[in-house]
């Protein structure tokens, strides 16, 4: 088990240091740095500006020495301007010239400047990755216990009318991808024009103009059901239908085992059998699908957030790859390689503790 | 002239896809007088939940393909007095135009339902092909990955999850920008992954005709003749004929919708081979002296292909999403372009005044991934009862 963990770490580092180099990359090509520079010193800057500007800054060097870097591994860059001054990666960020030639990546816990937010990296993503966490914890506490009842529901008694009606829905849910579900979610209950909120007012069901509000800015400081439910539904909806499909096929394919039809001859009732004989077994598979469905939700919980003006992780990562902020892209990009790769050993994990038949060698 | 009530809306919009019924009553027509010898698309008819599926896709395939007959005006055309018009609005001065924008106007005066129209061909030119090139990419790299296994096997996995552990917003962020189409990066790709179809269907050919030279030498030498056409004009634009071509913009989207879905085609394919590969039949070929090629591509294949069959079908409903996605965020398309993604993200500026502008395409693709997913899961159970 220590050595499946080991090596599972180890995978994980390897990966990541592949993903962070493709994003460095990608984010370091010659005309992204010319954007950069246009939008950090002025729109109407001469080629030779330009030039100069990603000199003078550090983004002149190779490529691979940048990269080195920004992990750590190689000494920041230095410049003396012919007044005298020192400037240099680690010298400018900390404003003290004898850290000249130092070396400041993340590997010394520096993860660098976010030329978005004006601040540091480390602390825009830990001050985001929270409203993110409890967004998607809410969209957790909607999204399972739907998704486990559906798929149950549906797999119980495979061909029944619950079955095609729930089976429908589920496959609806996941035709329905975020930015329509939202769309649809905010016309339908959030406009106060359209929809049902003029309707509910009218006739005093409701005390404000909408039913719930269209934009979550204000959750960042207080989360209520008005400005929370619809981004939580959002994001919920679209992933409840693929862990419903999952628990339905696994439902069904316990309902048909031996130990069923045992326990049915004996006379044991139906609620019983399902309740206490079928679940556990059946939600081995849904189990392992929740949790690699997290990175699944990434993608959706970013249009949730741009959509509904949730400022967390996923608005962050938006922000940064719009204005290509390069250590916040990284830094984004590393947490958002963690997530998943942890998510999945979770599940490994938790797939082997569930089922006991199968063992990590 | 007075706005149409909702009843003329949906009456007029009716006639409008008159083209679409017609055909649609024909395919149903055809299909199930003759659905006992059609095989699998055959069996489809016999399933409730696949044939509403089939009759989705066809009902929006039919829209992309009679689109200019369907339009009742220029999907870019801006009409005076008709900004955000709600639906059924009369145009005020029609001289030859049609009289109503049915499904209203959007915020730049532009006719809605004929942008709707319009966008399922944009959607439909690139979902299909994209989902189809992935599929030969994700074949011909995950056969050979889990039929020979070891090294071949633990690179390519490799390769693929990291693929996969990139957020995809991310990689649609970097992949497609306007900076990135200046650079060597998307013909790099796009030059290696169209090379993946023309390998595919070559290595296809050769492997099952190449005791017939005559046969084996005409069928590559055209497969050859129009792939290396069809790659000059996508991969460089360079066609002299000018059938194949691709701008820039839209190779950039539609390699980054590829490179997204390659890895997990892969993975179900190395699944599946791993699985089958076991097989008696596969061990007879073995002992028939067959090649590895002809043993991937002509045993284990076919026998793949219902799992196959079914999720081509999901993913080209996953592409219609991520194209959506894409145009959600504006990457890669052109600001007038009528694709459904962009058009929703135009429309959500004023959603909560005028919903109609960005809820029509957002019905529209909805109906079309759902449709999709429906046909996958009739053709599912029709191919679990056999």
């Amino acid at each position: 088990m220590l050595l499946f963990l080991l090596r599972r770490i180890g995978m994980m580092l390897v990966t990541a240091l592949c993903l962070t180099f493709v994003v460095f990359a990608l984010t370091n090509l010659p005309a992204k740095l010319e954007t950069l520079a246009k939008t950090q010193a002025g729109s109407r800057m001469t080629d030779a500006e330009v030039a100069s500007w990603i000199n003078r800054n550090g983004y002149g060097s190779p490529m691979l020495q940048r990269y080195g870097e920004w992990l750590g591994v190689i000494p920041g860059w230095v410049r003396t301007d012919a007044d005298g001054t020192v400037h240099g990666r680690c010298v400018d960020r900390h404003q003290d010239a004898s850290l000249a030639g130092s070396r400041c990546g993340i590997l010394q816990g520096d993860w660098g400047y976010s030329t978005r937010f004006q601040d540091n990296v480390a602390s825009v993503v830990t001050a985001r990755v929270g409203a993110t966490g409890l967004l998607m914890m809410w969209v957790m506490i909607v999204m399972v216990p739907m998704a486990l009842i559906v798929g149950v529901l549906a797999g119980m008694r495979e061909g029944s009318r619950t079955d095609r009606a729930l089976s429908t829905f589920a496959i609806a849910s996941t035709a329905t991808p975020e930015y329509v579900s939202g769309v649809l979610f905010i016309a339908l209950l959030a406009s106060s024009t359209v929809g049902l909120s003029p309707l509910l007012a009218s006739w005093g069901w409701i005390d404000g103009r909408v039913l719930f509000q269209g934009n979550a800015r204000s959750a960042m400081d207080d989360i209520t059901l008005s400005n929370f439910t619809l981004p939580v539904l959002t994001i919920a909806l679209y992933g409840m239908g693929y862990v419903a499909r999952i628990t339905r096929a696994s439902m069904t394919e316990v309902m048909t085992q031996q130990y069923i039809r045992t326990a049915r001859l004996k006379g044991v009732s139906f609620t019983n059998i399902v309740v206490k004989h079928a679940l556990r077994n059946a939600l081995i598979a849904p189990f392992t699908v929740i949790m690699l469905q997290i990175p699944w939700l990434l993608n959706g919980v970013v249009i949730s957030e741009v959509l509904f003006s949730y400022l967390g992780f996923c608005w962050t990562l938006y922000e940064a790859a719009v204005n290509n902020d390069i250590e916040l892209l990284l830094a984004s990009s590393v947490v958002a390689v963690v997530v998943v790769l942890v998510t999945q050993l979770i599940s490994d994990i938790g797939y082997v503790y569930l089922n006991p038949r199968i063992r990590i060698s | 002239m007075d706005p149409l009530s909702w009843f003329d809306i949906l009456a007029r919009a009716a006639q409008q896809f008159l083209p679409v019924w017609i055909a649609l009553v024909v395919t149903f027509a055809l299909s199930i007088r003759f659905r006992r010898r059609l095989g699998l698309y055959g069996k489809l008819f016999d399933s409730p939940i696949g044939m509403i599926g089939f009759g989705i896709v066809m009902f929006w395939l039919y829209t992309a393909l009679f689109a200019g007959l369907i339009v009742t005006h220029d999907p870019l055309a801006q009409v005076s007095g008709l900004r955000n018009a709600a639906p059924g609005s009369a145009l005020r001065a029609p001289t030859d135009l049609y009289p109503y924008y049915l499904f209203g106007g959007d915020s730049l005066a532009r006719d809605v339902f004929s942008r709707m129209v319009m966008g399922a061909r944009e959607v439909l030119r690139i979902a299909p092909f994209a989902a189809m090139i992935s599929f030969m990419i994700g074949i011909s790299l995950g056969l050979p990955a889990g039929y020979f296994g070891g090294k071949l096997d633990t690179g390519l996995t490799f390769l693929a999850n990291l693929v996969l552990a990139f957020p995809v917003i991310l990689l649609f962020f970097l992949l497609v920008a306007p900076e990135i189409q200046q650079t060597i990066i998307p013909k790099v790709m796009a030059g290696v992954l169209f090379l993946a179809p023309i390998l595919f269907v070559t290595v296809l050919l050769n492997s099952r005709f190449f005791t017939q030279p005559p046969k084996r030498n005409l069928y590559v030498g055209v497969v050859l003749l129009v792939g290396a056409w069809a790659y000059a004009g996508l991969v460089f634009n360079a066609d002299p004929v000018g059938l194949w071509s691709m701008s820039p913009n839209l190779l950039n989207v539609f390699v980054a919708v590829v490179f997204v879905n390659a890895p997990t085609v892969f993975r179900i394919v190395r699944g599946i081979t791993l699985d089958i590969k076991t097989r008696d039949y596969v061990a007879a070929a073995q002992t028939r002296g067959e090649g590895p090629w002809y043993i991937m591509l002509w045993e284990i294949l076919p026998n793949a292909r219902g799992p196959l069959i079914v999720d081509f079908c999901l993913r080209i409903g996953y592409t219609t999403i991520l194209l959506g996605t894409l145009g959600f965020f504006g990457l890669g398309v052109s600001p007038e372009s009528p694709d459904w993604g962009s058009t929703i993200n135009a429309g959500r500026r004023l959603l909560t005044v005028y919903p109609h502008p960005a809820l029509v395409p957002a019905i529209s693709l909805m109906s079309l991934v759902l449709g999709l997913n429906l046909l996958a899961d009739g053709l599912r159970e029709e191919s679990l009862r056999d």
